[in-house]
């Protein structure tokens, strides 16, 4: 063998160095390909699991306008799952077991779809942060180094503007209306304005790791720099709605041109991710009955397709 | 455990146990019957070529072109599908990439800029 292992690594670094994305075929470092594997498939999951929250608003939309738009929005996050899926499956794992580390509670995906959605205004208030939060992070990983990840983020995030304006055209329209629904739009926000906080993850300063993916250019910038820009986005879209943001530290530093803002609990974050949040479970089984009273259909599919192969090979046989 | 210090990503959560309750083993998985892989050809205008937009998970040819149009045309992304099943591509090695495309990389003569020729000739 005229290649060493660290010649391997040196010329895979050197080649993310350039910024040459990373193909399927290419060499690539064990625990490269692992954590693309854990990363990439708990996104897949998050986009999966994150259509329940709003799927339970659907028969509830207040319009046929409104209701259109939802199911138009939950079908993108489905799409979302599988182009993820799909680029998960260039790693060399299967659909099955991806799916079946999901429905068996191994796998992870995002905490904030443990959260419930109480209101209509949930609805509003997740596309306008929930999404927004997702878009920043989706918008750096268009640019990370396996290309069948950046490739699945660039198609993900041209529809992802749209989730982000619909919740805010719904917020909007709730701003302007009564005062109960004055009431429920600030509320909804109250709810959601924290934990969308804590999809951007930890402090860099409560980081010990080594950075590997920032190495890899798996991930180009860091939580707090992605949640800095999501604050000062949102401190300036909230007035638009004449709403607050229920943090009384919230202000604008002239210094360093950025918004301060209050400690964020990150207690309750690790109580979610450990599984302890309000609707894990809930969550969970809505995963495991969709799988399994899907059963039926992939068997019925699966011999059907095997029907008609059978039956357009006797068919070849005639014309023969 | 010091899980609380870890970094996590969007999309990359620690492995810390129990999210979303106990592991449950799924028996049925097993006799599960995996549909195959397609790669999908999507044409995205009359008069361009056919390009690559991804893969997909379908019983038949016929069900993985509808899959394609929900998954991969819902803003009129494309006005004609092609499907093949994954495992009926063949492709060249990267490994080999450099001796298996040499032979063009010296022939600069095939490219027009490679000819000098006076400023009197117009439209070449
Ligand atoms: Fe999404
Ligand atoms: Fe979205």
């Amino acid at each position: 063998m005229s290649m060493q292992l660290h010649d391997f690594e040196n010329s895979f670094q050197q080649k993310v160095d350039a910024e040459i994305k990373i193909e399927p075929k290419d060499w690539m470092p064990e625990a490269y390909r692992k954590t693309l594997i854990r990363q990439i498939s708990q996104h897949a999951h998050s986009e999966i699991v994150g259509m329940l929250p709003e799927g339970n608003w659907i028969s509830r939309a207040p319009s046929l306008k409104r209701k259109a738009i939802l199911i138009s929005k939950v079908q993108d996050e489905a799409g979302h799952g599988l182009y993820l899926y799909s680029s998960c499956e260039t790693l060399g794992i299967t659909r099955e077991e991806t799916i079946n580390d999901l429905n068996s509670g191994k796998a992870k995906y995002s905490s904030i779809f443990n959260y419930p959605t109480l209101t209509w205004a949930d609805m509003g208030a997740i596309g306008w942060l929930v999404d927004g939060a997702a878009i920043l992070n989706q918008v750096m990983l268009c640019r990370t180094s396996y290309g069948p990840y950046a490739r699945a983020m660039v198609r993900i995030c041209k529809e992802e503007s749209f989730h982000q304006r619909q919740g805010f055209d719904i917020l909007l329209t709730l701003s302007r209306g009564t005062d109960a629904q004055k009431a429920m739009c600030q509320d909804a926000i109250n709810r959601w304005w924290w934990p969308s906080l804590m999809m951007f993850g930890p402090k860099d300063s409560e980081s010990t790791n080594t950075d590997q993916s920032m190495k890899w250019k798996i991930k180009r910038k860091t939580n707090d720099e992605l949640r800095q820009q999501f604050i000062d986005m949102c401190a300036e879209q909230v007035k638009i709605l004449n709403m607050h943001l229920p943090d009384k530290d919230l202000k604008w530093n002239t210094e360093t041109q950025h918004y301060d803002f209050g400690e964020i609990d990150w207690s309750e974050f690790w109580n979610v991710v450990k599984g302890n949040g309000p609707c894990n479970k809930q969550r969970l089984e809505a995963r495991r009955k969709a799988h399994e009273e899907g059963e039926w259909v992939r068997e019925a599919a699966a011999a059907y397709a095997e029907k008609r192969k059978s039956r357009a090979s006797a068919g070849n046989l005639e014309a023969a | 455990m010091h899980s609380l210090i870890r970094k996590y990503y969007y999309g990359d959560i620690p492995d810390t146990p129990n999210a979303g309750g106990d592991p449950i083993s799924s028996p049925s998985a097993a006799a599960e019957h995996p549909w195959p892989l397609w790669e999908v050809f999507i044409r995205s205008k009359q008069g361009l070529d056919h390009k690559h937009a991804g893969s997909l998970h379908a019983a038949d040819a016929q069900m993985a072109i509808e899959n394609a149009r929900d998954v991969y045309t819902r803003r009129n992304e494309g006005i004609s599908i092609w499907v093949v099943e994954s495992k009926y591509v063949h492709a060249s090695s990267p490994d080999e990439a450099e001796s298996f495309y040499e032979p063009a990389t010296d022939k600069i003569y095939r490219h027009p800029t490679f000819y000098d020729l006076p400023e009197e000739v117009k439209h070449m």
